[in-house]
Formats: structure tokens, C-alpha cells, sequence
């Protein structure tokens, strides 16, 4: 009896889990580092996800800084007291009617005094934005009074002045001066000389870009006739010749060298005005007056400087005569930089500085409100008649596996279907947000069908026996109890859905959505567009302004997408019950 | 009994009989087919009123599948296929006339893992009475609610907290709160399939006691594992076996002198 047991028990000993061992321990240790390495899978992946969206959306945000801000000049405004005939002056209809071009160009040359000549006045007027003057209409709309009077208004900018003032111009440099300069006029072409050989370092830098070019030249010719071309070789003579003139004149040191727009530009800021050189020498310049000079008197050393626009005049698209004037407005304090409302508060435009986003914003709402409205329910409902009602036959089987295709259609083909049924057929406004939020809601619909029906599957069919005790039918079972916990589901189909419907172009695009829509859409059957095809479209444009607005379009989107998630979210944790 | 002096026991003065009390359920050849299976086999038997019938009999032996039948609960199961003829006071529950949600207000029913509704305590009790629109004014359903948790022994316990989760109170609890859900209506018929087997032994006690005082009010079948149960609460036992009803009879005569042999043999432990 002993012996038996004693057998059993060191048997049962023997069988133990080993713990202690070398090899046990080692084991252990390969679990660990295994377990570690899973884990740093895992954060390595989420890492490379995190920095990717983190590089995306700094990208997009950074590119679109520059158009959440505008540039405008404020200036004292003169508005003439017959801007209205007189029994029209307060009527707000005749005030924002009236031509306020003569108002804004003769602020413009109070402003810079001494621009003649018809040229440089359109080049001033072209600097301002073609709605400057809506600000000032609107304020003299709404206050009549002021008509007569010198108003100080701002006047926003064009978008190629607003984009030379957040960087899109040119370095600019400024040289003292050593000896006194003499202009011989004030307007048009002048000579200045210089009493102390100022120009001498542009003419060196000068000299040495010709020397640059020649050899340039040169080996363009020697490429030239190494190659089989029939006038190969009349060409590249022609070449070496030109480099040869060039060499020339780059050597021969006191020659004046004239400049071309390939060249940085080089200027002179002297007695108030400002002159740009189109021939330097050691000791003196020829040049055109852009900003007219308050004299000819003499300018002592220090009273005067030679200015350098970095950037040559043809990688430029703003010219040295809008430069010249830009500069003299910041140099008088009149630019002021102030956050873009505009861009919330207006539509489409083809001029960057006036284009906004609401009508885009307004067309989504309007479009994802009427999906919402249309596919939330019909979803819900047919999950819950093909989870509950529905017999199980092959009709039922067929109209599944249907909705499981449908979510796999690609979305243009739910375009053309809305081009030929809602357009063509049933006649419905075309690019309207009613047509879109149609198309839309097909889209979504088989997205949120599944997703419910999984929602109500996942319900324990305990409670809908213990209302089935009670006495419920089967329709109060369903909606008394089975739905509100299935919403949570529910709800997060709802929010993919919507997301992936935020974010369609191709099928709106083929419901005419594509159209160049101004005005700001007020109810689901005025012609609208959505974000996603505004950015498309204002992608597009040849205007650099556009690149920045752009990626405001895309940020707006981004925050329109969060904010409609993140309410989602939220009502979807309000109807979570514990169980 | 009077005795004459020679020992002929002389005629007691007439009483008419009572007449024996009309079964309250009474089923007739009753099959359950769950598609091919053939899961009850010609179940007959009268279930009296205010009093408790026990099912016993080994897993898998079909009592819960009968005990469905009578509220017909197994029109859920689209395979499952219900012959023969169950009467509830003299009405057949299978005609097709007949309303199953009205049925089954009539006819409560306790399952064995206690569900709540994931409500409130009071709206647990309170959504039966509601939707069958037994209470007229908020005051007279609040009434129902105190009766009912009253009734099922919980009432002390939740007196405070009615707005609480019904599934936030232990196993015990939450059973009992299904016993006032299904009491809530006023059936006339509670059915209780293996209430107790989720719960500890002081639960199990507490329903029993409960289960004997609702006695003289409902009908209550009860399906039961535990023979021990089944001899303390209930006064009626009927034994099923792979489908077969096999016996049926007073509590007291089938533990203690049952007539089958099957019976004898899952009685004294041979198997079950």
C-alpha cells in the first residue's frame, strides 16, 4: 500500500512543470524578447503611420498659411462729393452702382505723387484687387454721409501684389553710397554721376558675367559643331563670334555695359525717387525714373544708395515698376496684413484674392444633409427587415449578396447613373445638392446596410427573448430593445459612410458639380458644389495664388471632416449602454 | 366513520363532492420536431393551478423544449415544428386565431441566465405593464413596479436606487428582478426554465422561498437539475426521459415509490 503510493506521489513529483532549470529560464527569456519584438512591431508600425499623416498634414498646412492672409493698402480716399447725382445719394442701390475707378485711381496718385504717363498709371491701378472697392462701397451703402469727404479705407491687393508681399518677390539689397550723386532731371531718362566711382563693384560683377557668358557660348558652339546638323557650322561660328564680342567687352574695363532682364536689377534711390539703371559705367549711370525725384539737386554721400532686386526681372512676375511701387507703399506704413476673412465669406471667384470657400462649404453641408437623410433610414431599415423579417429564401439570399456587390461598385458608375436617371429622366436640377446627396446616398447606402446588420446580429438574443416573454411583439422587441443597443454599430457604419461620401469627387463631377458656381447655394435645388471638387477645380488654375488656396480648401475639408466625425463620436457614446 | 354496534359502517350524511379543480394547462400528443430530430415524443399531461410542477429528468431530455411549447416560445426556431394540443383553460394556444403576443403576457417566463433589460430597475418592471397598457396613470404604474419588486423580494434591496442598471446588481438579484419582470403583468402562468442554476446556494434558497409564496397565486412550472429542488418546491413532478414523458404524479409518491423503473434509476443516481 505505502510502496504504491509512494510510487504515485514521486511519479507525480517527477511530472512537475520545470521552472528552475538553465534551459526553463532561457526559454522564458526567448518568450520575453519574442513578446517584445511583437510589441515593437506594432509601435513601429503605428510610428510610420503617425509620421506619414503627421508629414502630410504639415505639408498641407504649411502650403496653406499664406491664404488664410490678405494684404490690403489703407489709404485716405477722397470720395468725390458727385460720385451720386444728388437725389440719388441715399439710395444704397445708386452708392454700390456707382464707378468708383476714378475715386480709387486718384487715391492711388495722391498716394505716389508724380506718376505720369499712362503706362505706369495702369500699372499702379492694376496693383489693387478688381473688388478693392468693395469695402468702401459698402460703407458708404450703409453711411451716405461720408460721401464728400476723405475716407480712410483698405483696399485689398491684387494676388500677384499679395504674394510679392509673403515672399514671392525679391531679396532686396541696399549699398551705401560714397560720393555725392548729381541727377540731371527728375523724369524720364537721366543720367547720374557719381562723384566717387560708386557704380565701379556693379560694373566688375558685370564684366564678369559677360566673361560667364562667353565661355557659355563658346562651349555651345564647340557642342554645335561636334554635331551633324547640315548648318552646323555657320551656327556655331555665329557663336563664337558673339562670345568673342563678349570676351571683348568684358576685358575692356571702363566700357559701360547696359542691362538686360536676365540681370538682377540695379537701382538708385536718390532725393525721394527712385531710378532704374539700364547702363552703368565706373563713375555714372544712365537709367529710367519709376518713382519721380523731388529735385535735381545734388544728394551728399549717405543721402542716396544703390539698391539690387536680387531676382532678375523675367523669373519674376511681378515688374520692377510694381516692385518700386509696393516698396514705397510699406516704406509710407500704408500695407496692412490682416486674417482673410473673405476667404469664409465669399464664393468662387477666377481672381485668387477675392475666391472663398463657403460655397463649397454651404454645397457639402447641404449635399451630406440630404444623404444623411436619405440613406441613414432606408439603411437602418432594410438591415433590420433582412436581419429580423425577412424569410430565408433564395430571394433573400440573392439581395444580399447584391448589397455586398453594390459596396464594391466603383463610385463614378453611381455618377453615370445619376446623370442618366436623375438628370436625364427624372429631370432634377443638374449640379444641385439634391441630384448629388441622391447620388451620395446610393453610394453609402450598402456601407451602412452591412454595418447595421452585423450591429444587430451582435445583440445577445437573450434580451430579445426576455422581451418576447414579456409579452412584446416581435416589432416592439426589435425597437424597444434590440436597436437602441445595436445603435453604437450602427452609428460607426454611419460615420465611415459619411466620411467616404465627404470625400467623392468622380460621381458629383459627372453630375455637373464641375461648373464654375459663384454664388452661394441657399437651398438643395440651387446649383452648388462640394470641397472636394472645388479643390479639383482651383488645382487647376494657372494662378500661383491658387496653390495656397488650395491647401486652405483642403484644411477646410480636413476640419469639416473632423468636426462631423467627431459629433458622430460623440453621439454614439451618448447611446453606448453598459451591459 | 360511525360505526352501528354490530360494525357496519353507517352512510355519512351527503356532501356533494368537490368537483376536482380543471387542470390549468392540459397537453394532448404533443410532438416537437427540431427539423429531422425528433425532440418530444406524444407528451401528455394536466398541469393544475396554484401549484408548482416540476420537470426533472436528465440533460438534453426535452423538458426545457416542452416547457417552451407553452408559451410558444419556439415559434422563434424556425426549424423547430409543434404537433398535438396544448389548452390553457380550455383554449388551444396553437389556433392560428389566436394572438401569441397576448399569449405570452399570460404566460411568463424566467430563463435560466438572468437577462435584465439594460434599463433602469424600474423600467425593467415597468416595460411590461406599459406596453400592455395595464396601468392608466404614472401613479398606478409606479404602484404595479412596487408591488411586483414588492412581491419578488427585491423590493427592500432597490428601494433606493430604482433608477439604477438593472444589470449593475449581482446574479441573485438580477434573477429576481426577471421573477417581478415576469409577475409585473399579472400572468396567470409563470414558467421558470432552471431558474436557480446560475445562482449560489443562499440565491437558490431565497428564490425557492419566493417560489413557494407565489404558489397560491400562479400557476408555476419549473424546470429543475436538481432533484432536491424539485422535492422542496414543487407538488407535482413529471419525469422526462430522451423525449418520452415517462411519469408524472404527486412529489411525495414519485421520490418516494416511483412506479417506472427509468424513474427509479435517475432517482437513486444510476445515471442523469
Amino acid at each position: 500500500m505505502t510502496d504504491t503510493t509512494a510510487h504515485t506521489t514521486s511519479a507525480i513529483a517527477r511530472r512537475r512543470f520545470d521552472t528552475t532549470s538553465p534551459a526553463a529560464q532561457a526559454a522564458v527569456r526567448r518568450r520575453y524578447r519574442a513578446e517584445a519584438r511583437f510589441k515593437a512591431y506594432g509601435l513601429m508600425a503605428i510610428a510610420t503611420a503617425a509620421i506619414f499623416l503627421a508629414v502630410l498634414l504639415a505639408d498641407v498646412f504649411m502650403k496653406s498659411l499664406p491664404a488664410f492672409s490678405t494684404t490690403s493698402l489703407v489709404l485716405n480716399v477722397a470720395v468725390p462729393a458727385d460720385l451720386v447725382a444728388p437725389d440719388q445719394k441715399y439710395n444704397p442701390a445708386a452708392i454700390r452702382n456707382a464707378d468708383y475707378l476714378p475715386v480709387l485711381r486718384n487715391a492711388l496718385k495722391a498716394a505716389i505723387p508724380g506718376v505720369q504717363g499712362r503706362g505706369p498709371e495702369r500699372t499702379l491701378i492694376r496693383l489693387l484687387s478688381s473688388g478693392a472697392a468693395d469695402g468702401l462701397r459698402e460703407r458708404l451703402a450703409a453711411d451716405p454721409a461720408l460721401i464728400g469727404t476723405s475716407v480712410k479705407t483698405s483696399l485689398l491687393l491684387s494676388d500677384d501684389a499679395d504674394l510679392y508681399f509673403k515672399g514671392g518677390g525679391t531679396p532686396i539689397f541696399t549699398r551705401a553710397s560714397r560720393g555725392t550723386a548729381t541727377p540731371s532731371d527728375t523724369t524720364g531718362t537721366i543720367t547720374i554721376t557719381s562723384s566717387a566711382a560708386d557704380f565701379s563693384e556693379n560694373l566688375v560683377a558685370l564684366k564678369l558675367i559677360m566673361t560667364e557668358r562667353a565661355s557659355l557660348l563658346s562651349a555651345e558652339a564647340e557642342r554645335i559643331a561636334r554635331s551633324t546638323a547640315p548648318d552646323a557650322a555657320d551656327r556655331a561660328a555665329e557663336l563664337r563670334k558673339q562670345a568673342e564680342e563678349l570676351l571683348a567687352r568684358s576685358k575692356d574695363r571702363t566700357a559701360a555695359e547696359r542691362l538686360d532682364s536676365r540681370l538682377p536689377s540695379l537701382l538708385v534711390e536718390i532725393n525721394g525717387g527712385l531710378v532704374k539703371i539700364s547702363e552703368v559705367a565706373a563713375d555714372r549711370i544712365e537709367g529710367d525714373v519709376l518713382l519721380t525725384l523731388a529735385s535735381t539737386n545734388e544728394a551728399k554721400p549717405g543721402d542716396w544708395r544703390i539698391v539690387t532686386y536680387a531676382r532678375p526681372e523675367s523669373e519674376r512676375k511681378i515688374s520692377d515698376l510694381e516692385v518700386a511701387f509696393l516698396e514705397r507703399f510699406k516704406a509710407n506704413a500704408q500695407v496692412e496684413r490682416s486674417f482673410n476673412w473673405r476667404f469664409f465669406t465669399s464664393g468662387d471667384s477666377r481672381e485668387p484674392e477675392l475666391a472663398g470657400i463657403r460655397g463649397a462649404v454651404v454645397g457639402t453641408a447641404l449635399t451630406l444633409i440630404v444623404t444623411l437623410a436619405l440613406c441613414l433610414p432606408v439603411g437602418v431599415a432594410a438591415a433590420i427587415y433582412l436581419e429580423e423579417f425577412a424569410p430565408k429564401n433564395r430571394f433573400t439570399d440573392i439581395i444580399e449578396v447584391n448589397i455586398n456587390n453594390l459596396a464594391a461598385v466603383p463610385s463614378i458608375v453611381f455618377g453615370l447613373l445619376g446623370l442618366s436617371v436623375f438628370l436625364n429622366f427624372f429631370g432634377l436640377p443638374r449640379s444641385a445638392p439634391l441630384v448629388g446627396g441622391l447620388v451620395l446616398a446610393l453610394l453609402v447606402l450598402p456601407t451602412i446596410i452591412i454595418a447595421s446588420r452585423a450591429a444587430l446580429k451582435a445583440v445577445p438574443p437573450s434580451i430579445k427573448e426576455a422581451a418576447l416573454g414579456v409579452g412584446a411583439s416581435h416589432q416592439q422587441a426589435i425597437f424597444h430593445h434590440v436597436l437602441p443597443l445595436a445603435m453604437p454599430g450602427i452609428m460607426t457604419g454611419t460615420i465611415i459612410g459619411m466620411a467616404h461620401a465627404l470625400g467623392e469627387t468622380a460621381p458629383l463631377l459627372m453630375i455637373g458639380m464641375v461648373a464654375f458656381i459663384v454664388d452661394v447655394p441657399t437651398s438643395i435645388t440651387d446649383a452648388a458644389t462640394v470641397l472636394p471638387v472645388q479643390i479639383y477645380l482651383w488645382s487647376d488654375l494657372p494662378e500661383l495664388a491658387f496653390q495656397a488656396k488650395t491647401a486652405a480648401a483642403i484644411v477646410v475639408l480636413l476640419v469639416f471632416l473632423f468636426v462631423m466625425n467627431g459629433t458622430a463620436i460623440w453621439l454614439r457614446k451618448r447611446f453606448e449602454r453598459r451591459w | 366513520m360511525d360505526m352501528t354496534t354490530q360494525g357496519i359502517p353507517t352512510a355519512q350524511p351527503y356532501v356533494p363532492a368537490k368537483p376536482a379543480p380543471a387542470a390549468k394547462v392540459v397537453a394532448r400528443n404533443v410532438n416537437v420536431h427540431y427539423g429531422e430530430k425528433h425532440a418530444i415524443k406524444d407528451v401528455t399531461v394536466d398541469i393544475p393551478d396554484q401549484a408548482v410542477m416540476a420537470f426533472i429528468g436528465p440533460s438534453g431530455c426535452g423538458k426545457s423544449t416542452f416547457l417552451r411549447c407553452i408559451n410558444r416560445m419556439n415559434d422563434t426556431i424556425p426549424i423547430c415544428r409543434v404537433t398535438g394540443k396544448i389548452e390553457i383553460d380550455g383554449k388551444d394556444i396553437y389556433d392560428p386565431a389566436l394572438d401569441v403576443v397576448q399569449l405570452r403576457a399570460r404566460v411568463g417566463m424566467v430563463f435560466q441566465k438572468p437577462n435584465p433589460f439594460p434599463k433602469s430597475i424600474y423600467e425593467n418592471v415597468a416595460y411590461g405593464p406599459r406596453i400592455h397598457g395595464l396601468s392608466k396613470s404614472k401613479t398606478d404604474l409606479d404602484e404595479i413596479v412596487m408591488t411586483s419588486l414588492e412581491k419578488a423580494g427585491l423590493l427592500k434591496e432597490v428601494k433606493d436606487r430604482l433608477n439604477d442598471s438593472g444589470t449593475g446588481l449581482s446574479g441573485g438579484q438580477q434573477q429576481r428582478l426577471c421573477i417581478a419582470r415576469a409577475i409585473a403583468v399579472s400572468p396567470d402562468i409563470i414558467l421558470m426554465d432552471e431558474p436557480c442554476s446560475a445562482l449560489d446556494p443562499i440565491a437558490t434558497a431565497r428564490i425557492e422561498e419566493l417560489i413557494d409564496e407565489l404558489r397560491s397565486n400562479f400557476c408555476i412550472i419549473i424546470v429543475t437539475h436538481s432533484m432536491q429542488q424539485a422535492a422542496r418546491v414543487s407538488q407535482r413532478t413529471a419525469f422526462f426521459h430522451l423525449g418520452v414523458l415517462v411519469e408524472e404524479g404527486e412529489t411525495q409518491a414519485i421520490f418516494t415509490n416511483p412506479r417506472e423503473e427509468r424513474t427509479r434509476d435517475y432517482i437513486t443516481g444510476r445515471f442523469g
